[in-house]
């Protein structure tokens, strides 16, 4: 049995144990608040240090310095007299900063002061023909295997997509001696140009040198096919094909694993269903929550920090944990706050590591065709909804994602929209000739993940809410 | 689809796979220790049918859903292994009871 | 934008849809306005019961309005499917209200007597049944179910569906559907109706308000008046699992796709944002102490909604007599009911005048002075 929370209230709980998390859990607990971290995983990390104290992968260069560099705040956490749990999963969170977490079965409610979401991100939706084949898998998803397991592609791979995660994982693959067969580069070319007046801010950030060591390093070894604008996978009940068009080219290659990966976006889904205030951003094409220099969101006493507020990357995210714990220091023990780093030297450093943003966000935006899909297309995978089905529903009245559950009930399988939530608001912006703001967002609700029934009911009733429910 | 790293040093343990005994590793979540092992770990789906192995690997896409010692439905991407696991790959709808 | 219509139908939920398909199917030249992504929609959040016991205690013309919709499902269910190809998975093979423990089956046993007693309600056969009775027809009850009612005529559709296929006749009929067009003025002038909405006004020679609690404040516009008392429900639902119960009950349905839908509340609290997680609780303990096996099935949504209630429960119809041509619909239970709408609404809205012998009772007349009241039109 796992350990569950010791009290049931604390000055701050911090919700996520990625680079956001642990910097904010650091500071708040150095600081003397009470605080619980609560994460899902086995261990600390979130995806970008993902088992940063358990990997087997021993060869350290492999993994590369920016995976060790969580190492650090891994000890600070541990020593620093926050509580912490792991596999414990929040289902619930409300404005009255009421935390459900289950952990080993059973759920427990903790009241906190001050909540801390570091939910981070995950991979944005990629709704090409044949996605939802087995041998379909995000690159996210492989690197977690490469990580925590030390697993690398050994059939006939290939990679798909944009973006700094996917070379990162290319070189990783390569480094452990895994395959890769070739990559498909689906960076528009019109985008090198529309980054231009972001590329000297870009040149100056850190990720500039390593992203380009980065690609020469792959591209010494894998086969690489600029310009994919047409992307599908093909088989009978597993993946056998993987067919793309570049310019005039077209091709089908065999493949038994394709991963896909088109950046990351926002994980939402507890903020959201907290009431949290959110604003479709157009640079990033995703839904952000609205937040304040400090982190501070529309509803009182909750915090957004990491990649969870907009996509910004590890070094950024662990400075806006350190924001946003500060800000809660400064709230509840003012006192103890002159200990922590002053908050202009927090600010200096988020503006440095943020530097390099604009570029990376205009350069790797995804293509219209491969984030609005046509005809045949799942859109969401655990009903699954063609895009076709949802024009249908356009047709006859469906208005926005809410209405389109009526119609079609994307949205309303275990994965609650994370995986359909953002191509659904593109797709009916498009549809009905609308911004993605004007058509909103589902609108979530409690348990975020599902809990069994009967963790459900073993939850504190009261006599009031019994004769509610009870009749004759 | 996948081998493991000859790094890998981490104590081998056994479970069974729809009760054919499996090797994973110590510290595997159930859906790599599936993809590991290079059996037929597809799923079947509740609304169609249509076979799914795992995709995000992070407890949000749902497409890694087994039978874990009797209990169905669980995010196997998100379960660690245990020596003597049961695994059971669901085919359509979960039963009731289990 | 200046359009004629023969009806403006205030309200695209079930309620609206029904009456607008109604009008459709007989020829006329309908608009439905119904507002945008987000609303208060009780035809979103419902149970999806067809169900006749208990309702009417207080009004046997309800009984008789409920039972009369229970019995034209089957004809409503083939037209939408002749229609439209959509299955809305009708399934009428009697229902149940199950009890646990000794009082809660001594005070059905009393409600049961009650509803026979009642002088005028029509007789569908509700009757309560032993634990033994009870494990024949659903041998998966735990041992704490003491025993129920049950009803042959009860049962249960695809209420998702329904409304798809509604919607999907609407516009086979030819019907207008303008979403994101709240209504918030109606004016009467040179014989027709003038409704404004922000998207410019509508123009009809009918109206029927469909609105529901929001028929309180635009009934008044056409003097008429619905007053309403409406409650929030709470609704939790698992995962899909393989089929296990072959009949509905109040609390407890599985959905054609195989989810299992538990209810639901009654609360005074009007705020369809936030959730009771106590009353989550209370539903979910209650229907594993039923149904054992639920216990370890993943629940994967809940939700809550505002009961479009009349402020007694049973249904308010009825025909303005100041301004002819306008008309109010508004009641729980939209699924029961839905072929009633759709076929004896419509069609009285379509001749201009309300059936007395079978809507009679429902004018909101009724409230008079005194509008409190205690009816069950509720199960």
């Amino acid at each position: 049995m796992r350990a569950t929370p010791k009290r049931d209230n604390y000055d701050i709980v911090v919700i996520g144990a990625g680079p956001a998390g642990l910097a904010a859990t650091v500071f708040a607990a150095e600081a003397g608040l009470s605080a619980l971290l609560l994460d899902e995983n086995p261990g600390p990390g979130g995806q970008v240090w993902r088992a940063i104290s358990s990997t087997p992968v021993a060869e350290r260069e492999q993994l590369g310095a920016d995976y060790w560099a969580g190492a650090d705040l891994v000890q600070a956490v541990r020593s620093s007299g926050a509580e912490i749990i792991h596999r414990a999963t929040v289902w619930s969170l409300d404005r009255n900063l009421e935390v459900g977490v289950s952990v080993g079965g059973a759920s427990a409610f903790i009241n906190a002061r001050r909540v801390v979401l570091a939910t981070g991100a995950l991979e944005r939706p990629f709704p090409i023909p044949g996605w939802t084949l087995p041998g379909v898998m995000t690159a996210g998803a492989a690197q977690t295997m490469l990580k925590s397991s030390g697993l690398v592609p050994d059939g006939r791979t290939v990679i798909a997509g944009q973006g700094p995660l996917l070379w990162l994982l290319a070189a990783q693959i390569l480094r452990l001696g895994g395959r890769i067969d070739r990559i498909l580069d689906t960076t528009e070319r019109r985008n090198h140009i529309a980054a231009l007046p972001h590329a000297f801010a870009f040149m100056t950030s850190p990720y500039f040198a390593k992203g380009l060591a980065m690609m020469r390093e792959v591209r010494a070894k894998v086969r690489v096919v600029t310009g994919v604008n047409e992307l599908s996978a093909e088989g009978d009940g597993q993946l056998a094909t993987v067919t793309y068009a570049a310019g005039d080219r077209r091709e089908t290659i065999p493949a038994g694993l394709l991963l896909l990966h088109q950046g990351v976006v926002p994980n939402v889904n507890l903020a959201m269903a907290a009431g949290v205030e959110h604003r479709w951003d157009d640079r990033q094409l995703c839904w952000s929550p609205v937040v304040d220099d400090k982190g501070n969101t529309s509803v009182e006493g909750i915090a957004i920090a990491g990649d969870g507020a907009g996509i910004a990357g590890m070094e950024a995210a662990v400075f806006r944990g350190r924001i946003a714990a500060r800000a809660a220091v400064q709230a509840l023990a003012p006192e103890e706050a002159a200990k922590l780093a002053p908050m202009a030297m927090l600010r200096t450093n988020l503006a440095r590591a943020e530097r390099g943003r604009a570029f990376l966000d205009t350069l790797f935006r995804p293509a219209r065709q491969f984030r609005i899909p046509k005809g045949d297309t799942i859109v969401c995978r655990c009903e699954e909804v063609t895009a076709n089905d949802i024009l249908d529903a356009v047709a006859i009245g469906a208005t926005g994602p809410n209405q389109l559950k009526a119609y079609r009930r994307t949205g309303m399988g275990p994965c609650q929209g994370r995986l359909c939530g953002l191509t659904v608001t593109e797709l009916m912006a498009e549809a009905r000739g609308k911004s993605p703001q004007e058509i909103g967002y589902y609108r979530l609700r409690a348990p975020v993940k599902p809990i069994t029934l009967s963790e459900l009911a073993a939850v504190a009733k009261t006599e009031a809410d019994v004769n509610a429910v009870v009749r004759g | 689809m996948f081998k493991r790293s000859d790094q890998d040093t981490r104590r081998p343990l056994q479970i069974f796979v729809d009760g054919t005994a499996v090797e994973a590793r110590e510290g595997d979540t159930v859906s790599a220790a599936l993809l590991a092992s290079g059996r037929d770990a597809r799923r079947a789906t509740a609304v169609s049918g249509a076979p799914r192995l795992p995709y995000c690997m992070m407890g949000v896409c749902f497409d890694c859903l087994v039978t874990i010692d009797g209990v169905g439905n669980r995010q196997g991407c998100l379960v660690p292994v245990a020596e003597g696991m049961q695994i059971e790959i669901q085919k359509g709808k979960r039963e009731i009871g289990r | 934008m200046s359009k004629e219509y023969d009806v403006a139908v205030v309200g695209g939920g079930l309620l609206g849809s029904a009456i607008s398909w109604g009008l459709g199917r007989l020829g006329k030249k309908v608009a439905v306005l119904d507002e945008g992504d987000i609303a208060k929609r009780a035809s979103r959040a419902n149970f999806a019961l067809i169900w006749v016991q208990s309702k009417g205690l207080g009004m046997p013309a309800y009984t008789g309005w409920t039972v009369r919709a229970s019995e034209t499902w089957p004809t409503l269910a083939a037209e939408l499917k002749e229609q439209t190809g959509l299955d809305v998975a009708l399934q009428q093979n009697g229902g149940f209200h199950l009890t646990l423990g000794e009082h809660e089956f001594e005070q059905r046993a009393q409600l049961v007597t009650r509803m026979h007693n009642q002088v005028g309600a029509a007789d569908y056969r509700m009757e309560m049944l032993s634990v033994s009775e009870v494990k024949k027809m659903l041998p998966l009850v735990g041992p704490e179910v003491s025993g129920g009612s049950f009803c042959p005529l009860d049962g249960h559709v695809n209420s998702l569906r329904t409304f798809r296929a509604f919607h999907t006749g609407l516009k086979l009929f030819g019907v207008d559907y303008l979403p994101e067009r709240p209504v918030s003025a109606i004016t009467r002038a040179g014989g027709e109706f003038h409704l404004s909405t922000p998207q410019g006004d509508i123009h009809a020679a009918k109206v029927v308000l469909a609105a529901g609690n929001a028929n309180q404040t635009l009934a008044p516009m056409v003097g008429l008046s619905a007053p309403m008392g409406p409650t929030r429900g709470q609704i939790v639902v698992t995962e899909r699992t393989v089929p296990f119960l072959p009949h509905p009950l109040t609390t407890i349905r599985q959905t054609d796709e195989g989810t299992v839908m538990i209810g639901d509340s009654k609360e005074e609290q009007l705020d369809d944002r936030v959730l009771n997680h106590s009353v989550s609780a209370v539903m979910a303990d209650r229907a594993q102490r039923m149904f054992p096996h639920l216990a370890r099935l993943n629940v994967v949504r809940s939700w809550s909604g505002i009961r479009v209630m009349p402020l007694d429960g049973f249904p308010i119809y009825d025909r303005s007599e100041s301004q002819p041509g306008a008309f109010v619909a508004c009641c729980h239970s939209g699924v029961t009911l839905a072929p009633n709408h759709a076929f004896e609404i419509a069609r009285m809205v379509a001749e201009d005048a309300l059936d007395a012998e079978l809507v009679g009772a429902f004018s909101a007349r009724r409230f008079g002075e005194d509008r409190a009241a205690n009816g069950s039109g509720y199960y």
